[in-house]
């Protein structure tokens, strides 16, 4: 059996919504690079809706796929349904990983949950909670 | 299929293969039975041993058979610290990028009341002679240096750490294992008490590898069973794998100069080609180096992506990042050699074998020169690095 599902090589070999947006209404970053992955996620917000969202990822195949998986999941979807985005759901929709790179999924939920965070912060709305979640496998998180 | 990961394994040799056949068909006999087809299957064994003797300068009666380098090593290990501990020397040197077949051996000895010192390697992946000197002691039972790096391919001084360590009386191991069939042994002028090699990193089959011990130093058995190999290591021989491993090192043995200078100029040409890449370094001694070994580290970027885009570019190779040895740390011995966490996750190992040619790496080349570019340009890390939020380690 391959290491990674025909999903998650489809999506490391063909990542959707790579890039950067300019003038971005949130940006979120997790990871860092001692641990080997970082994914920076741009938003673009319209009437509580993400309208567009970007990517970009250092680190594995499982990292580059879960952040490709993550924007799919959360494009043209409203805010507060995003925010409730799991690394659980990522992982079901990349028909899951291997054990030891479910840590890629849990920084996606992250990264995207940290983007939103700071497009409140910049409309000035309250953020609750905040924190790393479930998150066990990542080396260097402070969360 | 472009294959550049031959430190990782060979292809069996046709040689190989053909001095294996009749051991997996006809002469099927247990080399313990006395009947004539048993004896010819003991015969093929004792003139494989004779035959690897030959190739490291060896005595066939100091060649042990074992399933390979892994078990060598953990057997030479054991058998020094034992000997070792007999005359109350309970102190083992060894080096901070041995493969994990020592280490781990290591680290179950210092629990069991060994004390070991693990000798820095330094920049370009180098042990001096002079560290070994200077780290040993009244109670050092043994010292345990690798004759080439698995990784970085960095060659050691192993007949002048063996001077050393014979001058001061105490055992000297080296894991061959990256070395036989591919640079020169000769136990005797390189002063080497024990010696791992394996049969599948010279085009031999997987599963066989040998224990060299000089005569005189008693050796422990790890498997205890019946009265193979002189009680040292039970049970019915490989005989197949075994005439395959000799077959293969015989071979290797014939054609090693020849092979060394093609891989030389090859590897040179490859390692030209990559430093055209920016920010990215050589792992690793320039010069010496085995001849096949290629290792760098490219800043932004990590190294498993690149190693799934090789592979759907048809290429073969590996890496060193945490995300390929599933553990949370890169490899121990991109740390050792002083590479920081993030650089270390972004290395590429690339192999020669004798198959390659000038083709084969500017292949190569192109392949990798694209694939680094195709992911720091989706890396925020890359970005950082480029617009001065983070520094640079390399030059460029």
């Amino acid at each position: 059996m391959a290491l990674y599902s025909e999903t998650v090589m489809d999506h490391f070999r063909h990542p959707r919504n790579v890039g950067v947006i300019e003038n971005p209404d949130g940006v979120g970053e997790a990871g860092n690079p001692v641990c080997g992955d970082i994914m920076k996620i741009y938003l673009k917000v319209e009437d509580e809706v993400i309208t567009d969202v970007k990517f970009e990822t250092f680190g594995c195949g499982s990292a580059i796929a879960s952040s490709s998986m993550a924007t799919e999941l959360i494009r043209g979807k409203p805010i507060r349904e995003a925010l409730a985005l799991t690394n659980k759901a990522v992982t079901e929709a990349l028909g899951g990983l291997p054990a030891h790179k479910l840590h890629c999924s849990v920084l996606a939920e992250e990264a995207i949950r940290k983007a939103i965070e700071d497009y409140y912060r910049r409309q000035g709305i309250p953020v609750e909670g905040g924190g790393c979640g479930d998150c066990a496998g990542c080396c260097g998180c402070g969360g | 299929m472009i294959y550049a990961d031959n430190a990782a394994t060979t292809r069996l040799s046709k040689t190989a293969l053909d001095a294996m056949l009749p051991y997996l068909t006809e002469e099927y006999g247990n080399p313990s039975s006395l009947y004539a087809l048993g004896q010819r299957a003991k015969e093929g064994i004792e003139a494989a041993r004779a035959t690897i003797a030959r190739c490291i300068g060896a005595a066939p009666g100091e060649i042990w058979f074992t399933s390979g380098g892994s078990e060598a090593d953990n057997q030479a290990l054991r058998s020094a610290a034992a000997i070792g501990a007999r005359q109350g020397k309970r102190h083992l040197i060894s080096t901070a990028f041995e493969h994990h077949a020592v280490l781990h051996t290591l680290e179950q000895l210092e629990g069991e009341g060994f004390e070991v010192t693990l000798l820095d390697v330094h920049e370009n992946g180098i042990v001096t002679p002079e560290q070994v000197a200077a780290a040993i002691r009244p109670d050092t039972a043994l010292v345990s240096v690798m004759y080439a790096n698995n990784e970085i391919g960095t060659i050691q001084p192993i007949a002048a750490i063996g001077a050393v360590c014979r001058e001061r009386g105490v055992l000297f191991h080296t894991d061959a294992v990256q070395a036989a069939g591919h640079l020169p042994i000769n136990v005797v002028t390189q002063n080497i008490d024990l010696l791992s090699l394996s049969a599948h990193k010279f085009h031999g089959p997987k599963g066989i590898g040998v224990l060299y011990a000089r005569r005189g130093v008693p050796l422990r058995p790890l498997i205890c069973g019946g009265a193979q190999e002189r009680g040292k290591r039970g049970g019915t021989e490989n005989v197949a794998a075994i005439a395959g491993m000799a077959a293969a090192l015989d071979a290797a043995c014939a054609g090693m100069e020849q092979n060394a200078k093609k891989l030389t100029a090859l590897r040179d040409r490859l390692i030209e080609g990559l430093e055209r890449i920016p920010y990215g370094q050589l792992n690793g001694d320039r010069q010496r180096r085995l001849p096949g070994n290629v290792n760098f580290c490219f800043e932004g970027i990590e190294g498993e992506s690149m190693l799934l885009l090789l592979d759907d570019a048809g290429i073969c190779a590996s890496s060193g990042s945490a995300c390929t040895s599933g553990s949370l740390d890169p490899s121990h011995v991109l740390l050792a050699i002083g590479r920081p966490h993030e650089v270390a996750h972004g290395s590429l190992r690339l192999t020669l074998g004798e198959d390659a040619d000038e083709e084969m790496v500017d292949e190569i080349i192109r392949a990798v020169t694209g694939t680094v570019t195709q992911l720091r340009g989706m890396s925020p890390f890359w970005r950082d690095l480029e617009t001065g939020r983070r520094t640079h380690v390399f030059a460029k």
